[in-house]
């Protein structure tokens, strides 16, 4: 049986009664060894923040890898270096701590967010070239019929980004507004959803 | 690497852009919306809820104080219940359903909510679960009632349940609204009617199911939710 897929509709002004959660933003602890925290803010078209969104993440751990069955590569159950945690799919000891990836933040009145998450390591395309290290980051408010998804780049690595097919795949002109800044205590991403350098936004 | 999802041919999902919902004219994005090729990224994502997720949180209807009830919200109780999909017939076990809505008065328990309607002690209005092996949710909650909400002059949305689920793969991730059938206000309401096709609108209101009713409990709704599909074609071909 096939059926017709289900329409999208805006989260409304009242998505805070459920989809955020206390530990939300924390894919990993702040006191996690290799913590980075990402932050912004979230602006509408006129710049006046947007205080009712939700910022969603997900993202490969440090080595490159997803917490998912469908992640077909198989990953050394030993690690080489580092605490057993980090990031290992089969080599965390049963239910010890796993690297999550998904990170949830709703913005404040202010319009920010914050995520605090380990840096990604690099993913290949589907025919086996590297990706730079990103994040993909769905966008939730009233106002958005559907989500908005994007991507966070890093920018010490502009090697990598510089070969990268899908900032390769976006204008020139526009692709800085994908990479982060760094910024005291991490990097900041802002999100514009309009009007003067709008974020690039990806059909997925 | 897995297969990649199938895309939305522009037919199903609101355009961002939408006026008669005024909210949109501010939020839109105005540029248009770069095409990405599903890498693993894309083809995964989280999968969420074990061990977050207990079965009083599918149930909306009674608050509960060190594991007692102590109270029951006012309405009308109803269930709520259907089966998670993809376009291809396939079930999506064990996913995340996150739901919202307003009490039998029309109000969310919301500071943002000024609606001039009570406030339920007894019902906040907020619901987890997960789906079961076949894919199937169950919520026991109230009918939830219709608001205002000044989008145009004695604008009122139809009762809805806010639905968020996150499928298996990031592609998937969908939020939407569930409707009641035969509600009078469809007409009026720009958010529904951002679903452009009628047909394609009707898969936003669920069915109302006599057959899973309970005697001298609660009336019954069923809704079944698809999520998007594998792409036909085996591999995104490399240019």
């Amino acid at each position: 049986m096939t059926g017709g897929l289900t329409p999208s509709q805006t989260v409304g002004p009242f998505l805070s009664l459920v989809l955020p959660w206390p530990d939300g933003p924390f894919v990993v602890e702040e006191s996690d060894p290799d913590a980075i925290r990402i932050f912004g803010v979230v602006y509408d078209g006129s710049g006046v923040p947007v205080g009712d969104a939700l910022v969603e993440t997900w993202q490969a751990d440090p080595d490159g890898y997803f917490n998912h069955p469908d992640d077909p590569r198989e990953k050394a159950t030993v690690p080489l270096e580092g605490p057993l945690d980090r990031g290992l799919r089969s080599a965390a000891p049963p239910g010890g701590p796993d690297f999550r990836g998904f990170g949830r933040c709703p913005t404040g009145a202010d319009g920010t967010y914050h995520i605090v998450t380990r840096r990604p390591g690099p993913v290949p395309t589907a025919d086996g070239t590297p990706q730079a290290p990103h994040i993909d980051v769905s966008v939730f408010a009233r106002g958005l019929l559907n989500r908005v998804i994007t991507r966070i780049y890093f920018p010490e690595e502009d090697v990598a980004n510089a070969a990268d097919p899908v900032l390769n795949s976006v204008p020139a002109e526009r692709r800085a507004t994908l990479i982060a800044e760094p910024a005291e205590g991490g990097y900041r991403f802002d999100v514009r959803l309009q009007g003067a350098h709008e974020t690039v936004f990806f059909a997925i | 690497m897995p297969q990649p999802y199938r895309r939305d041919d522009g037919t199903v999902h609101p355009p961002l852009l939408w006026p008669p919902y005024k909210s949109t004219v501010l939020r839109a994005p105005a540029q248009p919306l770069v095409v990405l090729r599903h890498s693993l990224t894309e083809l995964t994502g989280p999968l969420l809820g074990e061990g977050r997720v207990t079965a009083a949180d599918a149930d909306l209807t009674c608050r509960y104080s060190g594991g007692a009830v102590v109270g029951e919200a006012q309405g009308q109780r109803i269930i709520v219940h259907g089966q998670v999909r993809d376009e291809d017939g396939r079930s999506v076990p064990h996913t995340l359903v996150e739901v919202w809505q307003a009490n039998a008065a029309g109000r969310y328990l919301h500071k943002n909510d000024q609606h001039d309607a009570p406030i339920d002690p007894n019902f906040t209005g907020a619901g987890r679960t997960l789906t079961d092996a076949e894919g199937r949710y169950r919520f026991v909650t109230i009918r939830p009632g219709a608001y205002p909400w000044g989008n145009h002059p004695n604008a009122w949305r139809p009762a809805h349940i806010h639905f968020s689920l996150f499928g298996r793969a990031f592609t998937q991730r969908l939020v939407t609204q569930m409707y009641f059938p035969g509600d009078p206000l469809f007409p009026y309401d720009p958010i529904m009617k951002s679903v452009q096709t009628p047909e394609i609108r009707d898969r936003l209101t669920a069915r109302y199911d006599m057959d899973s009713t309970v005697d001298s409990w609660a009336l019954a709704y069923e809704w079944d939710i698809v999520l998007r599909g594998r792409d036909a074609t085996p591999m995104e071909n490399p240019s």
